[in-house]
């Protein structure tokens, strides 16, 4: 396996392999988006990466599109509102159910609409006629059906180009139903250059349709919004254990195993955190920005990160009870922790993986593999911007380009009646002057990760078979559409988008259950009967004779 | 006689679709694309439909499969998506060095109203001279039909693009359906038992089940060659699968419009009947008899059926998939003895009923509710007032099957919450065999766990 072989590799070496095939065109283009990892001064200063760019036609590429990320990311944990597809079937049907998007409703009864796909399977003649009538009788058979609070339009590709407004079916039908919540994203697949314009484009209308609905707070003392957070195999569960046991209320979730209601009363609380900034940092600012809520970054992934995020949340709050409690909530927990760590880390110190993942996962799984004295060697973004990657002091240098620019930007005022300061202004201040604190930033996951390692944004098919060819991870996360692509190869691939039906891996308890996972993976020996293609020709490995 | 009813209740007052029963038509045309030798589709459109359709495809075959895209943004839904498509054949072809790719079109550039073979003629015409693969496309919006209607418009397309019949030969084209890589394995070993040489399209029986790779390979290896393929307007005779294909038009009925070449439509062949429809011609095309070992696969079948019929004869089946595969499996049933109570389908080539009523003909004189065009919602709302015994089709069915209690059967496609439904065995009478144990013993194992006792012995 990779473990045998020499581990050293020349990243720029890596890099020009991976670009050499391309068209002359197509490889100037490529090579902006793959950047040897440098790190300068206490600034975490890093080079310039090229992302958030039209994927290459015909670059096989692991992007999905704007409406998957609003109805399947988004919209996708929320159990009671319930989600209406407008368009052909198929879009609805990839998106029903998936990403193992889990909810606890608050009784056997509540409402909990996720194990439903509705969709206007839309035919030639809704194309040729225009489809708002048939939508218009599908929300009231799914009226008829269900009453329920609330119900979101997706639109898909063909909605925009016939013509069909989405939004005024909406307002029609909110008049029909007055007692529910009925609002429509124009999602349609092309927009943007990835789901990562879908996002955006969710948090606009929950923002638009939902976040001040409810004025009344809950009787609670430290309030927490959990944004980005989105509840993949459990994870939202564990992190409300954790508030739980060491005295914090989740206000709202955003979306692992949200429902309408706490999005309806989000603003009410003390505090956002956010874990994937790329698809929820939109929230944030508009929920500062309207209502005075501040927000920081957190990290649920690693129980050292968790820790940490933990104490970020009670140095904020400054009450000693609380903070007292978090402290020994963390020792409980991480003595736990320590206990299987230090078992597998015989196993897996000094092995090596690439992380191509989301828009914070490829950075956030690198603290877990960093608890197992695992390196990573190469790391990426599917859909994340240059702030996710270089941080969020870039921002001011980052060219809007005609594809951002037709996502729409909301103008946010503050609500003079309802707008409340959560901290002195001093206050807020002490906590952004410590860097580390993150407090409205995100460093990003270049100046975290390992310096020399090679960030690969919308790393392609071909790409990956590269990386793999000449780096030979000892372990690769990412998702599906990989994981069999890599497994040929003799690799394991651990998925990062559905956890392969494990988990949780957030927060303390996640952490052991990943590192019980990594460890079964790496130690299992199936791997043993695949020769991966180095071993059968040597000569591959000798001819990248390289320096550190 | 059996009664056979389409059942006008209330499931049929919808016009929204709840749980679909049905998948889009691109992802038919790129499983047919995965089927031929060194192949690469390329979805014309969004990237999303790439996405999902590997993403659902894979989750089932658990194989790399790539499909390329000529990811439109904005810009190509305003001014056209021809300057994508060449960039993405031109990245395609020098990536993956592919002998042929298949363009498919989906909704958003059939809906802007992209002239595809317009453009390929054009593309084609600038690289005269050059060596470049064969490319043709088709037409699969998702808008027109289903998953099925996608897979075989794909066939037809290809028939139509490529082959020619200069020269004639003695091989026989075999267009099997939709149907699991194990079933193609199993019909080439037929054909190579009776002597027959198949020109099988598609066959993805090792792209979309391969082994473990001595040296990686960019594309799957195996799958129909285009050089045989150009042949296939020469073969003999052309054999295709599907009870309701064979009403419609189809890639083997233009070979036989456009060739000549004689066509012969069957079922999938599930079941004893259907697999005995296949061997009778399969004795005819060959001039042998059925070698001695589907002789004894056949005895042994018909052994084990009247050793196991006990336990299943009477019992109620909810079946629900495409078209062909509930008709076959329909068929297989009721040939065991269970009655397919309700045979759905999310397709809608209006054929289904006839198809149904024919195999019932002298096997049941149960009530059987045949309904095309449904969702899962209309097959739940059916199935609890059948209160059948057992479930059968693909991991779309789990939900019923958890709120009524009644156990799954995992046939078909998609299935995702199991290891190894891409092999599993459907067709021929080993196929019969497979699925016979499978489903006797789900019964016996229900009635175990629910047996207050807990017999371990039959």
């Amino acid at each position: 396996m990779g473990n045998k072989n020499n581990k050293v590799f020349d990243p720029e070496f890596v890099k020009q392999e991976m670009i050499k095939k391309y068209p002359a065109k197509v490889a100037r283009k490529r090579a902006k988006g793959i950047v040897v990892n440098k790190i300068e001064g206490e600034d975490k200063v890093v080079p310039e990466i090229q992302a958030n760019v039209r994927t290459i036609p015909g670059i096989i590429t692991q992007r999905g599109c704007c409406y998957a990320g609003c109805k399947g990311v988004v919209l996708g944990p929320t159990r009671d509102i319930l989600n209406l597809t407008h368009g052909p079937i198929g879009c609805g049907f990839y998106s029903w159910l998936t990403r193992r998007n889990q909810t606890k409703p608050e009784t056997e009864t509540s409402e909990n609409y996720m194990p439903y796909c509705f969709s206007t399977d839309m035919q030639d003649e809704d194309i040729v006629f225009g489809g708002e009538k048939k939508l218009k009788q599908a929300i009231r058979e799914a009226m008829e059906i269900f009453k329920p609070k609330a119900i979101g339009i997706f639109s898909t590709c063909p909605v925009g180009l016939i013509g069909d407004d989405v939004h005024a079916v909406a307002r029609d039908m909110r008049e029909e139903f007055p007692g529910t919540n009925i609002f429509g994203f124009s999602c349609e697949g092309y927009k943007g250059v990835t789901q990562s314009a879908g996002h955006h484009i969710a948090n606009n209308e929950l923002y638009k349709h939902i976040i001040g609905e409810n004025d009344t707070p809950l009787d609670a003392k430290f309030k927490v919004n959990m944004l980005g957070e989105y509840n993949i195999g459990g994870d939202a569960f564990e992190i409300e254990r954790m508030f739980n046991e060491s005295g914090l209320t989740l206000n709202s979730s955003f979306s692992g195993n949200s429902s309408y209601d706490q999005f309806a009363r989000a603003h009410t609380a003390d505090l956002d955190v956010v874990m994937c900034h790329r698809s929820i940092n939109y929230m944030a600012e508009m929920l500062e920005a309207k209502f005075g809520i501040p927000w920081f970054k957190v990290n649920f992934i690693g129980a050292k990160d968790s820790a940490k995020s933990m104490r970020k949340i009670a140095k904020y709050f400054d009450d000693k009870e609380l903070t007292a409690k978090i402290e020994a909530f963390i020792e409980k927990e991480m003595a736990e922790v320590e206990k299987v760590r230090l078992d597998v880390i015989k196993r897996t110190e000094g092995k090596t993986a690439a992380l191509f993942v989301g828009g914070s996962r490829a950075h956030h799984y690198q603290e877990l593999f960093k608890e197992l004295g695992m390196k990573t060697i190469s790391s990426g973004y599917e859909f994340g911007h240059r702030d996710d990657y270089e941080g969020r002091k870039v921002l001011d240098t980052i060219k809007v380009d005609a594809d951002s620019r037709n996502i729409e930007e909301l103008t946010i005022e503050k609500d003079e009646a309802r707008y409340k300061a959560r901290k002195s202004e001093a206050e807020l201040d002490a906590l952004k002057s410590d860097k580390d604190f993150e407090m409205n930033d995100y460093v990003g996951l270049m100046p975290d990760s390992e310096e020399g390692s090679l960030i690969i944004d919308d790393i392609s098919h071909y790409e990956t078979e590269k990386l793999l060819e000449i780096c030979k991870p000892d372990i690769f996360c990412a998702g599906i559409k990989e994981k069999y692509v890599v497994q040929k190869w003799g690799v394991p691939l651990k998925q990062l988008h559905s956890y392969d039906y494990g988990g949780p891996y957030a927060g303390f308890k996640g952490a052991i259950n990943f590192y019980k996972e990594i460890d079964r993976m790496l130690s299992s020996k199936v791997w043993a009967d695949i020769k991966a293609p180095w071993e059968q020709s040597p000569e591959l490995v000798a001819k990248y004779a390289f320096n550190n | 006689m059996n009664k056979v009813m389409d059942n006008k209740n209330n499931t049929d007052k919808y016009i929204v679709t709840r749980n679909a029963c049905k998948l889009c038509s691109p992802l038919g045309a790129s499983i047919v694309l995965r089927g031929i030798e060194n192949s690469m589709p390329i979805l014309h459109g969004s990237q999303g439909c790439a996405t999902y359709i590997r993403r659902y495809l894979i989750s089932h075959f658990n194989e790399p499969i790539d499909i390329a895209s000529s990811n439109f943004t904005e810009s190509e839904v305003v001014f056209g998506g021809s300057s994508n498509l060449n960039q993405s054949l031109d990245n395609v072809t020098k990536q993956y060095e592919p002998d042929i790719i298949g363009v498919a079109t989906t909704c958003l550039s059939e809906t802007i109203g992209d002239d595809v073979p317009r453009f390929l003629r054009e593309y084609k015409k600038e690289r005269e001279g050059r060596k470049i693969p064969e490319i043709f496309t088709v037409s699969t919006p998702s808008y027109k039909g289903s998953h099925m209607e996608g897979f075989h418009q794909t066939l037809k397309a290809v028939v139509d693009a490529i082959p020619g019949d200069e020269i004639k030969t003695d091989s026989v084209n075999l267009f099997p359906g939709f149907i699991s890589t194990a079933d193609l394995r199993h019909l080439k070993e037929i054909f190579e038992d009776f002597g027959v040489n198949p020109i099988m399209l598609p066959d993805y029986s090792e792209t979309l089940d391969g082994t473990s790779w001595e040296t990686y390979n960019k594309i799957s290896p195996g799958g129909t060659p285009v050089s045989e393929i150009k042949k296939m307007g020469g073969a003999r005779e052309s054999i295709e699968f599907g009870k309701t294909l064979s009403e419609v038009e189809s890639a083997g009925k233009n070979l036989e419009k456009k060739f000549g070449v004689k066509c012969s439509s069957l079922g999938l062949p599930i079941g004893i009947r259907e697999t005995d429809t296949l061997m009778d011609l399969m004795e005819k095309l060959s001039g042998k008899s059925m070698p001695e070992k589907y002789v004894k696969e056949r005895e042994r079948l018909i052994d084990a059926m009247s050793d196991g019929h006990k336990y299943v004869m009477g019992i109620k089946a909810v079946v629900y998939g495409e078209e062909d595969f509930v008709a076959g499996i329909a068929s297989m049933l009721l040939e065991i003895g269970v009655v397919p109570s309700l045979c759905a389908s999310g397709g809608k080539s209006g054929f289904l009923e006839e198809k149904i009523r024919s195999m019932a003909e002298g096997y049941t004189d149960e009530e059987i509710i045949v309904k095309d065009g449904v969702d899962f919602m209309d097959i739940s709302e059916i199935a609890k007032e059948i209160n059948p015994d057992m479930i059968v089709g693909n991991s779309k069915g789990y939900t019923l099957s958890r709120t009524i209690n009644k156990p799954l059967v995992r046939v078909g496609f998609p299935i995702h919450d199991r290891i190894g439904g891409q092999r599993i065995l459907h067709i021929g009478y080993r196929g019969a065999q497979q699925l016979f144990d499978m489903v006797t013993n789900t019964v016996i194992q229900y009635r175990q766990d629910s047996s207050p006792v807990g017999y371990t012995y039959m």
